[in-house]
């Protein structure tokens, strides 16, 4: 148990901050404990999980990227626009197109950064401006709102009336988060590729001595990426029922702030799924529960932001002094 | 053809590498070397930094391929160049120098690594991987937490799972670049005896060491390389360390004792009871004005942090340090160079020296003040303050602006040297100035070092390697388990009862 | 002559070989493209539009010298545009004198501190990575701002403020004139003092600069702290140029502020750039968005662009260094 505290501390703590929050929510608002309630901040969070995978598999990787949430934008557009010419498709093709879509911007990345050494974080600046510049530029900035109906129709997978009156519903954005999580899950603890990723990103010089393809590991940490940002576009566009252009522009620093509250470190070899999934639901349980608490949606914004600048502050500090235990065995220098 | 009657010499190489080509940016990095180990022998490879040791490794792994022309034959098969993972499969180990482990990843699979690589299906088998980091590190004679990640553990630790992952499988040939460099002396004799028991169950083991002795101890062979350039192969029976420095450098050197009284000198610095638990206790010492105090002892004696302590770096829970007899207390490094304490670091690639910036920079930086002109730096000033050190310590250049990184390690620690005596101090304390400076280039350093302590500068000069500051210091203090354990005068003790005393 | 021409070179450094060329290609590209390219009124709209993201870029560029970023400078610029608008309002709103603007001001620019200080603080101290740092200030300045405008824009200033943001002083506007100064500044601290010299050598290794008796957490602070003011000089001028504050002015500038520090050479992990090259990358950008506009694109096409021109310019610094390689290669 010890050990399993000392190796996924920040999973713990992360935990042990959602349920005191939790519980100080539950206590000051009727409507945070319940079970609907509880639903319905996963449909919420549904699409920012699914970026925040795959962003994780990006950071495992040693690398960033900026430019993932407008390539969602674009591939939303282009997703719905290739859907009206073959006459409305559905879910199945809709995912293709999406997702293909996805891993090309994605590759587009792991080209510029493998090809010509282009340090990831000016590479996905570049595609951000490139990708976010053309799209304004070719839509004008118009939304798209006459979309296929399998697209906006809500779908409830499951739903149940509760004895206090409340339902609850799992619908189709979280069962694909939840596909999106445990494949991401699989790619990276399962598969040997997923090792290959995090000894990649931990030590790139180690790696290369090892004969692990550089460059397949670029493309694959990036193109996955891309994938969950075709996938998590699709179900944003089916969740607010429209294509909006400059919807999602802004949400790729919201989510890698998440990520790495999460545990995911800038710089590689470290971060885990669960870790993840839960620094995104620590943001919106936050946010979720000082709604109910009736604070004003513009002031919660500003105390989200403190939070994570006090989470983030302490959780730099915690490894080596909130923790005695967990520190170097044997004796160094 | 007919061959000689000698066993060994009649065996059929394991590795026979010839005609190997390879060049970097358009340096030469190796000349036309060829390289032979026989099976189940212990081989040295010796040569300067720089000769193309850890490069001839890389070629043999696969992670560097040689120019064309190139042959490399190994246990029977012929190949034009290696591949990473051909070389795995096929026996072939290394522990490189940086041991290139992943700190965030678990030991067992750090050691099981070669699972994850090329492994089909492409799924994780933890459970196997366990099992191959337990065995391994069994056959060690080890026990570690195989699931904790390896950033938990020591240096030392950390060295044992490298050697555990070389382990793994059916090792043939295992390459060690300088695997004791870290090490204490128990850890290191350990480490020989694991090579002696590979070696002797038919594993041959390649052995890559800046320690002669060492060397000499361990292997059968020796092969010398200078400038990427073979220079021989030599029995290591009747090899003397100063015979191997000579065909390494291609110069001779011959070492006398430079100590002298300097008793009538004043005290310059006085430390009395200095103590931080868990570091080092109750040191006492001085150093007088143009002397030259030698502190050895092994990595972890507390030296390092001594130093520290001195330099305002560590905190030192009691005790009392004294500059030309006033009492002085460092919040900071500042306050201590500003009392004149100047500290050379053990580590110039990371603390020592900012690698990427200029050479001029460099050697500035700690005495800004001195470039300043109406409040700000003036690159005249600096460009006359760059020049005057770099003629007076000899450093070879090209342009100041150059990075420092462009510069040898003799060079780049003279410079290290000149940007403390720019802040002109009283007390200049050497950490290890010889790391990772080619042995050609060591006399230079101690010249200068002399000269120093000639013109009046008092001098802690700290080294794990005892011939240095038996050499080159007054005194020798030897430290072990954070205290001072004995202390020599140079020119009546013997070097060897030194060494005996250090290293026992 | 050569000696003249060493000394500049090595003034300007490697760094201006990149943003000098693409300042060569766009000039000749639009001049030949558009005969109305090479005019007055091209290089009036640049004179006009250079200050914000100028400013911004000035305020992003020490940061990312000491190895960091600072995502929170649009927000910090309006939360100090913000200050400025509070205390008008405060104290007569369209009939308050210049002398509470000038307090007003002041005030904006301790703001603007405050916002580094504290970034400076927890990143020098606690050695959290100065993206997430700057990115959870930044969060929390936007929630601050939406909170206290409620979203919405805030107008109505006195009239002796318009010349400031669109006044001329002989024929060169004021919002230039602020930011040619500021770069001036930015470069006299950053090749003159000794702040400037810490902030390279703790972008190259800072455990280093703190052995060689550099107070580096100092030196940390303060950078953080002159970009926030560097922020607040930013939102003064967009507040006078809009006549208005919004939380969300200049959103967009953030992520072409780092373009532009990248573009002008500055080395993404720090240690290395000047100010110059990234002045001259600042020009090109603008230049670029001018003539996109005289030939019928809109803004959009122009960041795209600017996109584009990095990429380009990233490739072509690896083109040169194979080149150099080969060089070499062949003179040995």
């Amino acid at each position: 148990m010890r050990s399993l505290i000392r190796t996924h501390a920040t999973e713990f703590s992360l935990l042990a901050v959602i349920i005191v929050i939790s519980t100080v929510l539950s206590f000051a608002t009727a409507n945070f404990f319940s079970l609907g309630n509880a639903f319905d901040l996963l449909n919420i969070s549904a699409v920012n999980i699914i970026f925040a995978v795959g962003l994780l598999v990006v950071l495992i990787a040693g690398g960033i990227d900026i430019s993932f949430a407008v390539a969602a934008s674009v591939v939303q557009y282009c997703t719905a626009t290739a859907l009206g010419w073959i006459g409305g498709g559905g879910w199945v093709s809709g995912l293709l197109i999406a997702g293909s879509l996805g891993v090309l911007l994605g590759c587009v990345n792991a080209f510029l950064i493998h090809r010509f050494r282009i340090i990831s974080i000016v590479a996905t600046i570049s595609t951000f401006n490139i990708y976010f510049g053309l799209l304004m530029f070719f839509t004008r900035g118009v939304s798209i709102y006459d979309l296929p109906d399998w697209l906006t129709d809500r779908v409830i997978l499951f739903e149940h009336e509760m004895p206090d009156g409340t339902w609850i519903e799992i619908t189709l954005p979280v069962l694909v988060m939840v596909i999106c999580v445990i494949a991401t899950w699989m790619l990276i603890t399962r598969t040997t590729v997923g090792r290959q990723l995090y000894a990649f990103g931990d030590n790139p010089e180690g790696a290369r001595r090892f004969g692990i393809n550089i460059g397949a590991m670029q493309f694959i940490a990036f193109g996955w990426l891309g994938l969950m940002a075709g996938i998590g576009g699709l179900i944003q566009a089916h969740y607010a029922q429209e294509v909006v252009p400059n919807a999602l522009y802004g949400r790729e620093l919201d989510v890698l702030a998440a990520v790495v509250l999460g545990g995911a470190r800038l710089g590689g070899g470290k971060g885990s799924v669960l870790g993840c999934v839960l620094g995104v639901l620590l943001i919106s349980i936050t946010q979720n529960g000082l709604n109910l608490m009736g604070v004003s949606p513009f002031a919660f914004k500003m105390i989200v932001g403190a939070i994570i600048l006090v989470a983030i502050t302490l959780s730099n500090t915690r490894i080596e002094r909130l923790l005695p235990f967990v520190g170097q065995k044997g004796g160094g220098r | 053809m007919h061959q000689a009657t000698s066993a060994t010499v009649g065996e059929k190489p394991l590795l026979s590498l010839r005609n190997i080509n390879m060049t970097f940016g358009g340096v030469k990095a190796l000349k036309n070397v060829s390289f032979e180990v026989r099976p189940g022998e212990v081989h040295c490879l010796a040569g300067e930094n720089g000769c193309g040791k850890s490069t001839l490794i890389k070629v043999v792994t696969g992670v560097y391929r040689p120019a064309d022309g190139a042959v490399i034959e190994y246990d029977g098969e012929t190949y034009a160049h290696m591949s990473p993972v051909t070389a795995q499969d096929r026996g072939i180990k290394v522990i490189w120098q940086d041991l290139a482990l992943f700190p965030e990843m678990s030991v067992a699979e750090n050691i099981a690594f070669h699972e994850v690589v090329g492994r089909r299906p492409r799924l994780v088998d933890y459970g196997r991987m366990q099992r191959i980091a337990t065995d391994a590190l069994g056959r060690l004679g080890v026990s570690l937490d195989v699931d904790l990640p390896l950033k938990e553990y020591a240096i030392a630790q950390r060295q044992i799972v490298a050697i555990a992952r070389a382990l793994v499988g059916e090792a043939k040939l295992v390459f060690m670049d300088e695997p004791t460099a870290s090490l204490t002396q128990s850890e290191t004799d350990h480490l020989l005896d694991i090579v002696r028991n590979l070696s002797a169950s038919g594993v041959a083991v390649v052995f890559v060491s800046h320690r002669l002795a060492e060397v000499l101890e361990i292997s059968s062979r020796i092969t010398v390389l200078r400038d990427g350039a073979l220079v021989g192969v030599f029995p290591a029976a009747g090899m003397t360390q100063s015979r191997i420095t000579e065909l390494m450098t291609g110069k001779t050197f011959d070492q006398h004792v430079r100590a002298r009284p300097k008793d009538d000198q004043p005290v310059v610095l006085d430390v009395r009871g200095l103590t931080r638990p868990g570091q080092f206790e109750d040191i006492s010492l001085t150093v007088r004005r143009g002397e030259t105090v030698g502190i050895t002892g092994l990595l972890g004696a507390g030296r390092t942090e001594l130093a520290l302590a001195l330099f305002g770096m560590l905190k030192p829970a009691s005790g009392r340090i004294s500059i030309e007899g006033k009492e002085v207390r460092f919040t900071s490094n500042r306050d201590a160079i500003k009392a004149g304490v100047a500290y050379l670091s053990e580590d110039r690639l990371s603390l020592g020296l900012i690698q990427p910036q200029s050479i001029a920079d460099n050697l500035v930086i700690a005495s800004l003040r001195k470039i300043l002109s109406g409040g700000l730096l003036s690159d005249d000033r600096k460009r006359g303050l760059v020049s005057r050190w770099i003629a007076d310590l000899g450093v070879r250049i090209g342009r100041q602006a150059d990075a420092i990184s462009t510069l040898s390690g003799g060079n780049q620690q003279r410079v290290a040297i000149a940007k403390w005596l720019a802040t002109d101090p009283k007390i200049l304390i050497l950490d290890c100035p010889t790391v990772g400076v080619d042995v050609g280039a060591r006399a230079g350093i101690f010249d200068i070092v002399a000269k120093l302590a000639e013109s009046g500068l008092a001098i802690i000069l700290i080294s794990d390697e005892v011939p240095e500051v038996y050499f080159n210091a007054d005194r020798v203090l030897h430290m072990a388990q954070g205290r001072i354990v004995g202390s020599y005068d140079p020119r009546q003790a013997r070097l060897e009862d030194i060494e005996a005393a250090v290293y026992a | 002559m050569t000696a003249i021409f060493e000394r500049v070179k090595t003034a300007l450094g490697p760094e201006m070989a990149g943003p000098g060329l693409a300042f060569v290609a766009v000039v000749l590209v639009f001049g030949l493209a558009s005969p109305q390219f090479l005019s007055a009124a091209t290089f009036g709209s640049v004179a006009f539009q250079l200050p914000e993201l100028g400013l911004l870029t000035l305020a992003m560029l020490l940061p990312i010298l000491t190895g960091g970023l600072n995502l929170a400078i649009t927000f910090t610029a309006n939360i100090a545009g913000l200050t400025v608008a509070w205390v008008l309002r405060e104290n007569g709103g369209v009939d308050a004198g210049v002398g509470i603007f000038i307090v007003g001001s002041l005030l904006a620019l301790m703001v603007g501190a405050a916002s580094g200080v504290v970034m400076g603080l927890v990143i020098a101290f606690t050695r959290a990575h100065p993206i997430l740092v700057s990115l959870s200030m930044m969060i929390f300045l936007r929630g601050l701002g939406e909170f206290l405008t409620r979203g919405g824009d805030i107008s109505g200033f006195p009239a002796f403020m318009g010349p400031i943001g669109h006044g001329s002083i002989a024929g060169i506007p004021v919002p230039l004139i602020v930011f040619i100064v500021c770069v001036l500044g930015w470069h006299v601290l950053l090749g003159r003092t000794k702040l400037g010299f810490n902030t390279y050598m703790i972008g190259s290794n800072l455990e280093a600069t703190r052995y060689s008796g550099i107070n580096t957490r100092k030196a940390i602070v303060l950078v953080y702290t002159l970009s926030g003011v560097m922020c607040a000089i930013a939102g003064i001028i967009m507040l006078a140029r809009f006549n208005s504050v919004r939380i969300g002015h200049g959103e967009s500038y953030l992520l072409i502020t780092v373009l532009a520090c990248f573009l002008g050479g500055v080395n993404p992990f720090g240690g290395f750039g000047r100010v110059i090259p990234v002045f001259v990358a600042l020009v090109v950008l603008q230049l670029l968005s001018s003539g996109l506009n005289l030939i019928g694109a809109n803004q959009h096409l122009a960041t795209a662009v600017w996109g584009i021109l990095l990429v380009g310019v990233m490739i072509l610094r690896w083109v040169a260094s194979k080149i150099r390689i080969s060089i070499i290669r062949k003179g040995s």
